[in-house]
């Protein structure tokens, strides 16, 4: 009996030795790794201009999209602002730029100082369409495939280290 | 009297029905989903723009008539079980719902056994 006595009391210790070391051990930022290669949420989104509604059979246009969470208000988006410039001129790219709970006269003295890299604008005046994608916060990026597919996300500004992998994914084609 | 009888079984059906109709109650709701950009916080007790968005689509969710597991699960999808504040069962965290009930089950049989033996003794 005290055999067995022992036998659990060290699976016990064992047991909370490995949890502790799991839980001290993972990575515990919140990523949305989930959302990579799961299908782009169905979505009806209102041009910039009011003029049109953009859904899912745009993006099937080009062979990669990257859909962009931006406003003028977010300081991240300047910085991030030049890759995206750069970004647009990328063939078989093209970008979705979503203008997030913005002014729209803000929203365009922004474009009209920094350039304006996305082929199709739209807008999100109240943030609901940012949950569809698992937005938090902006700058926010997600790059889709022809068959509607998340290949990457980007949280927080565009870096040269994610330009770099965003031709790299484009060249594979 | 016959009326008196209608009337008395008119309201006790229709407060069953309404018994068994679920309402979904947003409060509720919003206390068990995680603010992501909050330290600690619910979306309940959090103002911040993050939260503000989620009791929107929430309140929308609701009005297109889906329940507080749906409503769960939508939100688990798009960002992570983190989300939730009670996680759903799943093959990832199975271990972690099961666990109590085994060692409840292992504990029981333990104290069994070392009372027959002390008995014995």
């Amino acid at each position: 009996m005290q055999k067995i006595i022992k036998i659990i009391i060290l699976f016990i210790f064992l047991f909370v030795i490995g949890i502790f070391y799991i839980s001290l051990t993972r990575d515990t930022n919140y990523n949305t790794s989930s959302l990579i290669n799961k299908e782009t949420p169905e979505f009806k989104i209102i041009s910039f201009d009011n003029s049109n509604f953009y859904t899912r059979d745009d993006i099937k246009k080009s062979n990669y999209t990257l859909i962009n969470f931006w406003a003028s208000w977010c300081a991240p988006c300047k910085i991030e602002h030049p890759i995206l410039m750069k970004l647009s001129q990328i063939k078989n790219l093209s970008i979705l730029g979503i203008n997030f709970k913005d002014n729209n006269t803000q929203a365009k003295k922004f474009l009209s100082e920094l350039g304006n890299p996305y082929d199709l604008l739209a807008k999100d005046k109240n943030g609901k369409h940012s949950v569809k994608f698992g937005i938090y916060g902006i700058p926010e990026s997600i790059l889709i495939n022809k068959e509607l597919m998340i290949i990457q996300k980007f949280v927080g500004p565009l870096s040269v280290d994610d330009y770099n992998n965003i031709i790299k994914i484009i060249e594979q084609l | 009297m016959k009326l008196n009888l209608f009337l008395l079984l008119f309201i006790i059906f229709s407060k069953f029905s309404f018994a068994v109709e679920k309402t979904v109650d947003p409060n509720l709701i919003y206390k068990n989903l995680r603010c992501l950009v909050c330290q600690g916080q619910s979306i309940s007790d959090s103002n911040s723009d993050f939260a503000q968005t989620i009791k929107l689509v929430v309140k929308d969710l609701i009005d297109e008539g889906k329940t507080d597991e749906e409503i769960y699960t939508f939100m688990a999808d798009k960002y992570g079980d983190w989300i939730v504040f009670k996680p759903q069962f799943n093959t990832q965290n199975s271990l972690l719902w099961i666990l109590p009930y085994i060692v409840l089950i292992l504990g029981g049989f333990f104290i069994f056994s070392f009372l027959k033996i002390k008995k014995r003794q």
